[in-house]
């Protein structure tokens, strides 16, 4: 993987130039957030969920290793084979050995952040292993060969005309349809011969109960459903911070996850995976891949608690304006921002600066992350391994001990003013000067207002600080 | 001076009587001291004994949000010495005042330090929560105006009911100003939506930020706001600039020029 820090900035601008994709990803975004608005308005409860699910997220994670092994326990008493990924490589080579073991060359999956995490479709296909994406959007993306650009839809990014293109390439459809049901009947048409002749499914999880042993896995396609059901052989790979512990806080998650995802009351698939249907095997993986580490630094454990429902990239003013793309990550918008790092920190330093750190993302996460807080403090971490760009650092060193010599400071306010008043425009908004690309200056005053208050109010003042030399 | 007068026969009686430490940020001495004339006036009207120390700079907050915390420490030991002496710091910035209550901590935390951060206000809620002011008989406004609460002053002071939360609405700067003559509000259809300034984000992230700016400008344009009123001038210095290269017609005032009576 390559170390370069990813260039949200240019990227964001890139998207940004697209005035048709730009306004659909805002207001489609803006009109989840909005859905979600509503369903907590309806709940007088709501602050009091998003209290308890943190409480219980924090109380589970604190106990992580005992739940876990109720899990695997009670999971194979369900006739569930469990088995411990510590990263992606040995996720991938567990799940090629099932597959291997039962010969299946072409697997159906439904969404999972996790495989993308493992880049897990890569590995599959070496071993001559054909994946099928069942999700709409997901597959959409495998078939235009990006990431998902969003944990909950994944294609938000793209416009009908888009995936009329996309679909035309790969199922030989019409181009200039512009019919969005036309389109889910062509994935539809496609997809269902794959279902029925598939070796084996994949899912995800999102949640894994330790007291019962089971996992829920919550769509609104069936394609979850499809995938664990038809063929014999159920896959399913989790991340070790999904867990709950009992059945009894799944009432609590599950009215919290699709409200704060869709602004919809519930998932239109809830199911509970209680062990393989009759003459199957169904398989759980859990993934580690850094997860242990993050639950070990202090400012950043909490991240752990999160339910994968996207509302903090829907209400994120710089993700609908920048696109989940532009992160250059598995997990993009607020959430990815403070995880990314995690995995790779040179290479995602960039993303705590993609913020402007309004905290808009914290007050809608259904499990209370402190996101903004969280951005604020990868800041400093970043700073303190070296991972600030040398110019930008620099000027921060300059700046920082410019402000503790009010002498120098004032001369320095003096020149500014001076030059915004007498420099011609095309000195002032050149490449140099970001700001002015899109926006004016500030304009120039006749006087500061520290000047001001020495005419109009010092003399007035006798214990006010001893008078500096006037310019 | 207009002040001598209400000093004289109002304010004294009526509200507490502090020493106050009038810090003005870096932008509103360069480029909007007008905002900082007023935060004086006003106060002063309200029979507050106000000092500005003139060898001020800034809070640290530039330094502190690039996540540079060491390079925050010139500037905050000197906010220190300028203003521990005070009762209470007033500024007219949200932003700043988030940065010296919650983030100020690139300096040992001494006695003087901690009485600094415990208070220090920004004008609004100084206003409203301290001095609990119920009238400015000095200001009329004759405009509509959209009111736009820094993510500073709404998501960390809290001087507003944020939307997300579904909280029981309520916004100090909105009792301010209702209580100005002739004022009236268009609200805009993403109230809380951030503008987009963010401090060196607004470089670092310039595209994006441009364009937030702009779709928070035209949306208090659209409701038919003639002007962006806000307790935060770096809020506004962005916006004014967006607003002015897109061409979109929509003026621009911090609070305490509208509540210490200005006219337009």
């Amino acid at each position: 993987m390559s170390d370069k820090p990813v260039n949200h900035a240019r990227a964001a601008e890139h998207f940004i130039e697209d005035a048709p994709h730009l306004q659909f990803h805002d207001e489609r975004l803006w009109d989840m957030r909005q859905k979600r608005d509503a369903q907590m308005h309806i709940l007088p409860e709501w602050q009091e969920l998003r209290e308890e699910a943190s409480r219980i997220k924090e109380h589970t994670l604190s106990r992580l290793p005992e739940y876990l092994e109720q899990f695997e326990t009670n999971a194979k008493k369900n006739g569930i084979h469990v088995h411990w990924a510590r990263d992606g490589a040995e996720h991938n080579r567990i799940v090629g050995e099932i597959l291997k073991a039962h010969n299946a060359r072409n697997l159906i999956k439904s969404k999972s952040m996790v495989t993308e995490e493992c880049d897990m479709r890569p590995y599959l296909a070496k071993q001559g292993v054909t994946v099928t994406e069942t999700d709409l959007g997901e597959r959409i993306q495998q078939l235009d060969d990006q990431l998902p650009s969003h944990i909950v839809v994944p294609a938000v990014h793209k416009l009908t005309a888009d995936v009329a293109k996309i679909f035309a390439k790969d199922y030989h459809t019409d181009p200039d349809i512009r019919d969005p049901h036309l389109l889910a009947e062509a994935q539809r048409q496609a997809a269902r011969p794959v279902i029925l002749h598939a070796d084996a499914g994949m899912t995800g999880g999102n949640f894994v109960v330790a007291e019962t042993g089971t996992f829920v896995v919550c769509t609104n396609e069936g394609n979850a459903d499809l995938s664990a059901t038809v063929p014999n052989l159920h896959i399913a790979t989790i991340g070790i911070e999904r867990l709950v512990p009992r059945m009894a806080d799944m009432g609590v998650f599950i009215r919290l996850l699709s409200r704060s995802a869709l602004g919809s009351p519930i998932t239109q698939y809830t199911t509970h995976f209680r062990g393989p249907q009759k003459g199957g095997e169904m398989h759980v993986v859990l993934v580690d891949n850094g997860r242990s580490a993050r639950l070990g630094m202090e400012d950043f454990w909490t991240s752990l608690k999160c339910i994968r429902c996207g509302a903090c990239m829907n209400t994120c003013p710089v993700y609908r304006r920048s696109g989940g793309l532009s992160y250059g990550a598995v997990y993009s918008g607020p959430i990815g921002a403070i995880i990314d790092p995690t995995f790779n920190e040179r290479k995602y330093s960039t993303l705590p600066y993609a913020s402007t750190l309004n905290g808009s993302c914290t007050n809608v996460c259904p499990v209370k992350i402190n996101i903004h807080e969280q951005l604020y403090k990868w800041r400093r971490v970043l700073v303190q391994h070296h991972e600030m760009p040398f110019v930008k650092r620099e000027i921060m060193h300059m700046a920082g001990k410019l402000m503790g010599q009010p002498k120098m400071y004032r001369a320095a306010i003096k020149a500014t003013e001076v030059s915004l008043s007498t420099m011609p425009r095309f000195v002032l908004y050149n490449w140099l000067n970001p700001w002015g690309k899109h926006r004016e200056n500030p304009h120039p005053v006749k006087q500061t207002f520290n000047d001001w208050y020495r005419k109009n109010r010092e003399t007035a003042k006798p214990a006010a600080a001893a008078p500096e030399t006037k310019k | 001076m207009p002040c001598a007068t209400f000093r004289a026969n109002r304010a004294e009686d009526e509200y507490p009587l502090m020493k106050i430490g009038l810090f003005i940020p870096c932008y509103i001495d360069a480029f909007y001291p007008d905002a900082g004339i007023a935060t004086l006036e006003l106060l002063e009207k309200l029979g507050q004994d106000v000092e500005y120390p003139l060898d001020q700079t800034c809070c640290g907050q530039p330094m502190g949000n690039s996540g540079c915390n060491s390079d925050a420490a010139a500037a905050e030991a000197l906010f220190v010495r300028n203003f521990a002496k005070y009762d209470k710091i007033v500024m007219p910035s949200g932003s700043c005042t988030h940065h010296v209550r919650d983030n100020f901590d690139a300096i040992p935390q001494t006695d003087e330090v901690r009485h600094v951060r415990e208070n220090t206000y920004e004008l609004v809620e100084f206003l409203h929560d301290i001095l609990k002011v119920d009238a400015f008989p000095w200001a009329e406004f004759n405009h509509t105006v959209g009111l736009h609460n820094s993510c500073g002053t709404l998501r960390a002071l809290r001087t507003a009911s944020m939307s997300e939360l579904g909280e029981k609405p309520f916004s100090k700067p909105m009792d301010l100003l209702s209580k100005v003559k002739g004022i009236s509000f268009a609200t805009p259809k993403r109230p809380d939506e951030c503008c987009g300034f963010g401090g060196t984000f607004s470089v670092t992230e310039e595209a994006v930020s441009a364009r937030m700016g702009v779709d928070k400008v035209r949306d208090h344009h659209q409701a038919g706001a003639e002007y962006i009123v806000s307790a935060d001038s770096s809020c506004i210095m962005h916006q004014q600039g967006c607003a002015e290269r897109a061409g979109v017609p929509i003026r621009f005032i911090h609070i305490a020029q509208i509540l210490n009576g200005a006219s337009q």
